[in-house]
C-alpha cells in the first residue's frame, strides 16, 4: 500500500470529523434527529480511516520504506520488529497520529455505549469530540504530515531514538494518550451540558466512570514513564519536575480533583458548576501539555523537534478550544450553588479542602513549569525554578490532603459526628506515633523518614480501620461494591506512595567511585564487587557491559549487567542494572572507563543502595488499579432511561437566577 | 463576572504562549546565558587526538589564557567555521586548543590532515562527557578560558570575523589584562 493512502486516509477522515463536529450540533439545536443521526456513523467512518492511515505508516516502517521520510528517520534495517512498530509513535508525526487514533477509540466507546443518553445529549457530546477531532486532524494535514516522501530514496535509515529502544518506552506513549485524551469525554460531556443549559446528576453519573478510566490509565502512564527514566537514564532518580512530566501530571493532579467533585455533584448535587469548570481543566491541561512538548516554547530534556508554524496552530487550537469553552462556562454555568446543604464537619467539606489543594497543586506546577517563559516576558532572563521549588510545595500542599484522607470515607454527607472523628485520630494516631518512634532508632534520627512512616501509618490505619468498619456493620456481598474497593485500593496506593518517596529519598545511598576490577566498594551493609567489562552486542548496538557482584556477609546477592550502548549512529545509551527487591533496590551504572583505550581496566561506576524505592510505582499501581475498579461499578451501567431520571429526583432545573 | 476569570487567566495565558513563539522566533533560541560564565572551567583529563597515551588536564594548561574550541568532523557547521580559524587563529594571541567531541579519532585526524589545523593543541572527548560538564549544546563552541581557569565568555555556533572581533578580541584582552 502506498503512504498516499495514507494521506488520502486523513482526509477523508478530516472530512468525516466536520460532519461528525457540525451536524448533530445544529441538530440538537434545531431538533432535527436525521442531522443528529450523523454523529455515530461519522464517528466510526472516521476511526476506520484513521486506523487505515496508522496501519498504513505500520506497514511502511515493517517493510522498511525508506522513501518515507518519516520512517527513513526513525528506523533502520538493524531496528528489531518491535521497535519499528514502537517508531511509529517515535516522534513527532506518528504520535499525533497515535493520539488520534486513541481519540477516535474513546470517542467510538462513546458512541456505542450512549444509546441510553437522552439523544440531544448523546449528539452533543459527540459533536464536541468530532470538534476536538477535527482541530487534531487539520494540524496534522496541514503541519504535520507522516507520509511525507524522502527523494531520492536513502539506503538504509537513520535510527530511533536509542533512549526510546527501551521495552517500558514503547507503551508509555500509548498508555499516557489514553490517559491525556480520556479527559476529552468528561469535558465532551460538560460542553454538553452548558450547552444543554442543564447539569444532571444521572449524566454526571454516567460520565464518572469515564474520568476514573481515564485517570487510571493517566496514572499508569505516569508510572510507566517514571519507572523508565528510573531504570533507562542512570541517575537514579524518578522524577525530575521537567516540564514535560510536568504535563501529564497536571491534569492528573485536576483529574484526581475532578474524580471527587463527580462524586460530590452526582451524590449530593453540590458543586455542579465546579465539577465542569474541573472537566475542562482536565482536558486543557492535556492539550497544554500537548502544546508545550510539541511547540518548543519550554526547552526540556524530551526536546522534541520544534517548528514555529506547529506552535502557532496549536495556540490557535488551544485559544478556541479552551478559550471557547471557558466563554461558554462563564455564559451558562449554573448561577445558583444547587444541591443539598452541609455543614463545616461533613464529608462534602473533607473532599472540598482536598479539591483546593490538588488544583492549587496543580497551578503551582504549572506556574513553575511556565516560570522560564514568564522570565522572559518581563525581562528577568531565563530561569528555571527546578527541583527546590516543586520539592518545597508540592508536599506542603498534599500535606492537608494525607492528614485528611483517613476521614473522608468515615464523614456523612451533609452533616457528620464528630465523635467517630475523635475515634479514628486517635487509633490512627497512636499507631502512627508508636511505628514512627519505633522507626526513629532504625533510621537514625532522619526526620523525612520518620515522617514518611508517620504519615504512611496514618492513612494506611485510616483506610484499614474504614475497611474493617463496612465488614462489621454491612452483610455479605453489600460490603465493598467496586466502587468503593476502588477507592479504598487507591487510598492505600496514597500509602504506598507515600512511605517509598519518603523513605527512598532519606534513606538512599549514593557511591561515584572508580573501581579496578577486582575491587570492592561497601554500601549499606552490601559489597559491590566490580568483576570487569567485556564486549557485547545486540541486533543494532554494541556495548560495554560490566559485572558487578554484590555480596552480603559473603553471600552473592546480586549479580549485575549494567551497559554502556553505542547505537548505530553512535548515540550512547547507558543501560542501568537493578536489582529490585520489596524492601530495597541494588543500582549500577556504569561511567567512563579511566583510560579510554583500556576498557579492561578501571571504570568510573555509579553505585545505589535505594530502600523501598519500588513502593513508589507500587503506590501508583494501586491508585491505578483504584480507578479501574471504580469505573467497573454496576452502579454506573444501571439503565437510567432519560425521562425516568428528569421525572426523578435527580433531576435539576436549569438554573437561571435573576441577580 | 467571577465566572469569567477563568476566561480571563486563561487568555492571558495564550498571550504568554504567544509572546513566547514570538521570542523564539526572533530570538536565538541557543542562546542560553551559561551559567559556567566567571565560573571555574570545570576539571578534565582528556587524551590529546595525536597521541592518546597522554592526557591533557585543567591544571596542565593554567597559567595563560586560551580558547577551547569546540569540533567534530561530522559538523557541518564545523567545516564553515574552519576556514575563518585558520586565517585568524594567530591573530587571537592565545593558544587555540581544539576540543574534538564525540567523534572517531581517525576520522578526526583525517578530518585536520584535509582542512589543516589551526590548533595549537587538540584534546578528544569521543564519548561527549566532559562535554556535558561544560554544558556544551552541540559543535561548534568556544570558551575563552583565562590564566586561572576561569571560562570569561562563551559563543555558541560558529566564530565569524564580526564575532571574533567584536566581542572575543575585547573579551580576550580583558582577560589578559587582569591575569596576564
Amino acid at each position: 500500500m502506498t503512504p498516499e493512502l495514507g494521506q488520502l486516509a486523513l482526509v477523508l477522515a478530516f472530512l468525516l470529523a466536520v460532519a461528525q463536529g457540525v451536524l448533530p450540533l445544529i441538530g440538537a439545536w434545531r431538533g432535527n434527529r436525521a442531522l443528529m443521526a450523523v454523529a455515530r456513523p461519522a464517528a466510526a467512518g472516521q476511526a476506520v480511516f484513521v486506523a487505515m492511515a496508522f496501519g498504513i505508516l505500520a506497514w511502511a516502517f515493517l517493510r522498511f520504506d525508506f522513501s518515507v521520510q518519516y520512517v527513513a528517520d526513525n528506523s533502520n534495517l538493524a531496528l528489531p520488529w518491535y521497535y519499528r512498530i514502537a517508531a511509529v509513535w517515535g516522534a513527532h508525526e506518528g504520535s499525533l497520529l497515535l493520539w488520534i487514533l486513541i481519540l477516535n477509540l474513546w470517542t467510538v466507546a462513546l458512541a456505542a455505549l450512549s444509546h441510553k443518553l437522552p439523544e440531544v445529549f448523546a449528539a452533543r457530546v459527540l459533536g464536541v469530540m468530532g470538534l476536538v477531532a477535527i482541530g487534531f486532524l487539520a494540524f496534522i494535514i496541514f503541519t504535520s504530515d507522516p507520509f511525507g516522501r524522502l527523494l531520492p530514496m536513502p539506503a538504509d535509515g537513520a535510527d530511533l531514538n536509542p533512549v526510546l529502544q527501551d521495552p517500558g518506552m514503547t507503551f508509555h506513549p500509548p498508555v499516557l494518550y489514553m490517559g491525556y485524551v480520556g479527559f476529552s469525554v468528561a469535558f465532551a460531556f460538560s460542553i454538553a451540558a452548558l450547552l444543554g443549559g442543564e447539569v444532571e446528576q444521572a449524566w454526571v453519573r454516567w460520565a464518572r466512570p469515564w474520568t476514573n478510566a481515564a485517570w487510571g490509565f493517566l496514572t499508569l502512564g505516569i508510572v510507566a514513564g517514571s519507572w523508565w527514566a528510573y531504570a533507562e537514564l542512570g541517575w537514579g532518580g524518578w522524577w525530575f519536575w521537567d516540564p514535560v512530566e510536568n504535563a501529564s501530571f497536571m491534569p492528573w493532579l485536576v483529574g484526581a480533583a475532578l474524580i471527587h467533585a463527580q462524586a460530590i455533584t452526582e451524590k449530593r448535587g453540590g458543586l455542579r458548576a465546579w465539577t465542569l469548570l474541573l472537566s475542562i481543566f482536565a482536558f486543557s491541561l492535556s492539550l497544554l501539555g500537548t502544546f508545550l512538548v510539541r511547540s518548543g516554547v519550554l526547552t526540556s530534556v524530551h526536546a522534541f523537534a520544534s517548528d514555529p508554524r506547529r506552535g502557532v496552530f496549536i495556540l490557535a487550537f488551544l485559544a478556541v478550544v479552551v478559550g471557547g469553552s471557558l466563554l461558554l462556562y462563564a455564559l451558562r454555568a449554573p448561577k445558583v450553588a444547587g444541591g443539598k446543604p452541609f455543614r463545616v464537619v461533613s464529608r462534602e467539606t473533607a473532599l472540598l479542602i482536598g479539591n483546593l489543594m490538588l488544583a492549587t497543586a496543580a497551578a503551582m506546577v504549572l506556574l513553575g513549569t511556565l516560570f522560564p517563559l514568564l522570565g522572559d516576558a518581563l525581562h528577568l532572563g531565563r530561569i528555571s525554578v527546578g527541583p527546590p521549588y516543586f520539592g518545597l510545595l508540592f508536599p506542603l500542599l498534599m500535606l492537608p490532603v494525607v492528614l485528611l484522607l483517613p476521614f473522608g470515607p468515615f464523614l456523612h454527607w451533609g452533616n457528620a459526628d464528630g465523635g467517630v472523628l475523635k475515634q479514628v485520630a486517635l487509633r490512627a494516631g497512636i499507631a502512627a506515633a508508636a511505628c514512627a518512634i519505633v522507626a526513629a532508632f532504625f533510621v537514625h534520627g532522619q526526620l523525612k523518614a520518620v515522617a514518611g512512616v508517620a504519615a504512611t501509618v496514618w492513612v494506611a490505619v485510616g483506610v484499614l480501620l474504614y475497611a474493617l468498619k463496612r465488614w462489621r456493620e454491612l452483610p455479605r456481598g453489600r460490603r465493598y461494591p467496586a466502587e468503593m474497593a476502588g477507592m479504598l485500593l487507591a487510598h492505600l496506593g496514597v500509602a504506598v506512595f507515600v512511605t517509598g518517596v519518603l523513605l527512598s529519598e532519606s534513606l538512599s545511598v549514593t557511591h561515584d567511585v572508580r573501581l579496578a576490577p577486582g575491587q570492592s566498594e561497601a554500601i549499606a551493609g552490601y559489597a559491590y564487587r566490580f568483576d570487569g567489562v567485556h564486549r557485547v552486542e545486540g541486533p543494532n548496538w554494541r556495548a560495554d557491559q560490566g559485572v558487578v557482584t554484590v555480596l552480603r556477609d559473603g553471600r552473592t546477592v546480586a549479580v549485575m549487567h549494567p551497559q554502556k550502548r553505542t547505537y548505530a549512529r553512535e548515540q550512547v545509551q547507558t543501560e542501568s542494572a537493578v536489582d529490585a527487591g520489596l524492601f530495597r533496590d541494588l543500582y549500577v551504572a556504569l561511567g567512563e572507563p579511566m583510560d579510554a583505550n583500556n576498557v579492561e581496566g578501571a571504570w568510573a561506576l555509579r553505585l545505589y543502595y535505594k530502600p523501598f524505592v519500588r513502593w513508589i510505582w507500587g503506590g501508583g499501581l494501586l491508585m491505578m488499579l483504584g480507578g479501574f475498579v471504580c469505573a467497573g461499578d454496576r452502579r454506573f451501567r444501571i439503565k437510567r432511561i432519560a425521562a425516568e431520571s428528569a421525572a426523578a429526583t435527580g433531576a435539576i432545573a436549569p438554573q437561571e437566577s435573576p441577580a | 463576572m467571577k465566572r469569567l476569570l477563568p476566561f480571563l487567566v486563561f487568555m492571558g495565558l495564550v498571550g504568554l504562549f504567544g509572546f513566547g513563539i514570538w521570542w523564539n522566533t526572533w530570538h536565538d533560541a541557543r542562546y542560553v546565558p551559561s551559567p559556567l560564565i566567571g565560573k571555574p572551567a570545570p576539571d578534565f583529563a582528556l587524551p590529546k587526538l595525536d597521541a592518546p597515551g597522554q592526557t591533557v588536564t585543567k591544571a596542565s594548561l593554567l597559567g595563560k589564557p586560551y580558547l577551547l574550541n569546540v569540533f567534530a568532523s561530522w559538523c557541518v557547521a564545523c567545516a564553515e567555521e574552519h576556514p575563518v580559524l585558520m586565517a585568524d587563529a594567530r591573530q587571537l594571541g592565545i593558544p587555540l586548543v581544539g576540543y574534538d567531541y564525540k567523534d572517531e579519532p581517525d576520522d578526526a585526524r583525517r578530518w585536520l590532515r584535509e582542512h589543516g589545523s589551526p590548533y595549537d593543541l587538540v584534546i578528544a572527548d569521543q564519548p561527549g562527557r566532559t562535554a556535558i560538564d561544560f554544558g556544551v549544546y552541540g559543535a561548534p563552541e568556544s570558551f575563552l578560558i583565562d590564566a586561572k581557569g576561569v571560562i570569561r565568555y562563551k559563543h555558541i555556533g560558529p566564530l565569524t570575523p564580526e564575532v571574533i572581533a567584536k566581542e572575543l578580541l575585547p573579551a580576550i584582552a580583558a582577560a589578559k589584562r587582569e591575569a596576564p
